[in-house]
């Protein structure tokens, strides 16, 4: 018989969000458990082993770059308040990435200033006005909790008069985070704006492994529980109260606080059924970009629409059998879009080729240089959920494939062939998603409405991560420790 | 605990919040705000450092005390009076 064990948190699913939660409940001795349903830690972003190959998925880069020493930001903040120093980390810089639209490209590194200025050489008549557009950023406060949602398109509408530029800083943007098609919210803009274009890319030599490691130990040694293979069937309730979960097996844990990963309606299908008034019905919701306007960021999710989300990737890693460089591609990340306007919505064909991300995770400034054995080329494209779900069993490896040639194909417009280099390649699907994070859809930024407090409606259970609004990696971890410091330890 | 005891829990609790300060020329009499980066989250971290390691329980309308050194000092020494320095 097992002893009964109360917590005072538990802590659904062990990615980014969980661990920095469950870092701050353990240092301030509070009893916290982390259950993750997966046979590793990481969720969205992880890592596995494949033929003798280390993989990352999720991961192309940390966001909101600091050097060392630096005192202020949101990656300063989160190694302060998760009391880990930079080395443990151990980031290294982007070489330089880059947005190419037909006959427009903007290039950034780390430094902001050059970004600024290589979008007013691009856009000259634009100039003056991106600069106040820049300025309004600069001022806007995105870590507030209480941000109404804004379309972020309409506010740079106002600020510019070019629809490629506006396009072109929504791309990156979009795509690193937007879990809304066609628009994101201004909040959510700015929160990536900053850490992508104004603080910028970075990478472990080691990939994510080596942060999620770096979260692991620590968690350990503060004392904080981590059971792998416990999903969460149930979260337990007494009248409109959490009280704690019951496991895929049957058993029960008790605590006086649930914190969830798992998504909103995630969270909200885990309630037994009579306090699930907020679920989302079964088909998927159509969101046009004027809907963003409608929920406020502080209406309790039962009173809004909720809906999974329908943002999904298919990924291709594709592993070289040479250096990048070699071929003449040092860029970190290429954004691109061939097409006269970009559009982010999940495609009607399996894959939108039109646009897509190519990164090297070679392609990073690492210490001492030091160097990942094998070249890596990871290309990106939004895809159409259903076609990835229902496909027949037999034919999906098949399709994986052949989509996989099509990508390398649209990749190689904007960067040296590599094709003849290739010696493995993995694919993730939305379907691969679902099955590692549970997101209907695999939707890989969660619902398009965000619980920026985190509140929901049962008392002592919260949401962090993807769904409670902070975005990126970097983020991800902000949302953990600042749902922890606001509900869990007053 | 006197004084000066109490100024090195402080500088401790500092350390560990902000490892990457350089403490040795703190104006024990100006707001730490003004030396060093310290934001809200901060300030709780102090709070609950104090919590956590003396059991001490300051109310959320008093976290204002904690303003500089000098302040900070004052007010924990009748809530340190009778607990041991660290030796």
């Amino acid at each position: 018989m097992s002893v009964a064990v109360k917590y005072h948190t538990v802590i659904i699913g062990a990615g980014m969000s969980g661990l920095a939660a469950g870092i701050r409940l353990a240092y301030y001795e509070k009893p916290v458990c982390l259950l993750e349903r997966h046979t590793t830690i990481g969720g969205l972003n992880s890592f596995y082993r494949l033929r003798g190959r280390n993989y990352d998925v999720g991961l192309h880069a940390v966001t909101n770059y600091a050097p060392p020493g630096t005192r202020t930001g949101p990656l300063a903040k989160l190694l302060k308040q998760l009391r880990l120093r930079w080395d443990d980390f151990d980031l290294a810089p982007q070489n330089g990435s880059s947005v190419v639209f037909p006959g427009h490209r903007i290039a950034f590194d780390n430094d902001f200033a050059s970004f600024v200025d290589d979008v007013c050489r691009q856009f000259p008549q634009q100039a003056d006005r991106f600069r106040r557009l820049v300025a309004h950023i600069g001022q806007f406060d995105e870590t507030s909790l209480t941000q109404p949602q804004t379309s972020a398109r309409n506010v740079l509408g106002e600020y510019l008069g070019d629809l490629t530029l506006i396009d072109m800083l929504l791309c990156p943007l979009m795509f690193y985070g937007s879990a809304t098609p066609h628009d994101m919210d201004f909040s959510q803009f700015c929160i990536m704006f900053k850490s992508i274009f104004q603080q910028g890319f970075a990478r472990p030599l080691k990939g994510v492994r080596q942060i999620l490691k770096a979260l692991t130990r620590h968690y350990k040694e503060l004392g904080g529980q981590l059971k792998l293979r416990h999903g969460v069937r149930q979260i337990k309730t007494d009248g409109s109260r959490a009280i704690g979960v019951i496991l895929d097996d049957g058993r029960e844990i008790e605590a006086e606080h649930v914190l969830s990963s798992a998504g909103l309606v995630e969270t909200y299908s885990l309630l037994p059924p009579h306090l699930r008034e907020g679920e989302a019905p079964a088909e998927r919701q159509p969101r046009p970009a004027s809907n963003l306007c409608n929920g406020s960021a502080e209406a309790s999710p039962s009173q809004v629409k909720i809906s999974p989300g329908e943002v999904s990737f298919n990924e291709a890693i594709f592993v070289l059998d040479c250096q990048p460089h070699k071929l003449g591609h040092d860029e970190t990340i290429v954004f691109y879009n061939d097409a006269d306007r970009f559009h982010y919505e999940p495609p009607a064909d399996p894959l939108d080729l039109r646009s897509g991300i190519i990164c090297s995770p070679n392609n990073f400034r690492y210490a001492d240089g030091a160097q990942l054995d094998e070249g890596f080329v990871r290309v990106t494209a939004l895809a159409n959920p259903d076609f990835w779900m229902s496909l027949p069993d037999e034919e999906y490896v098949d399709a994986k494939a052949a989509w996989g040639r099509r990508m390398a194909e649209a990749a190689v417009r904007h960067i040296p062939d590599f094709r003849e280099h290739i010696i493995d390649t993995d694919i993730f699907t939305p379907r691969t998603i679902k099955r590692f994070t549970g997101h209907p859809n695999g939707a890989v930024y969660g619902a398009p409405h965000k619980v920026l407090d985190g509140t929901t409606a049962i008392d002592n259970l919260y949401l962090c991560g993807t769904d409670q609004g902070f975005l990126g990696i970097i983020g991800a971890m902000l949302s953990g420790i600042t749902m922890a410091n606001n509900h869990l330890l007053r | 605990m006197a004084p000066p005891d109490i100024r090195q829990v402080v500088l401790d609790i500092l350390e560990r919040i902000a490892p990457d300060e350089d403490l040795s020329d703190l104006d024990d009499s100006s707001p730490f705000r003004e030396q060093m980066e310290l934001d809200s989250m901060d300030f709780l971290d102090i709070v609950m450092e104090l919590r956590k390691q003396y059991r001490i329980q300051i109310p959320e309308d008093e976290y204002e005390q904690l303003i500089s050194m000098d302040s900070t000092v004052n007010y924990l020494i009748p809530k340190l009076a009778d607990t041991p320095a660290a030796v």
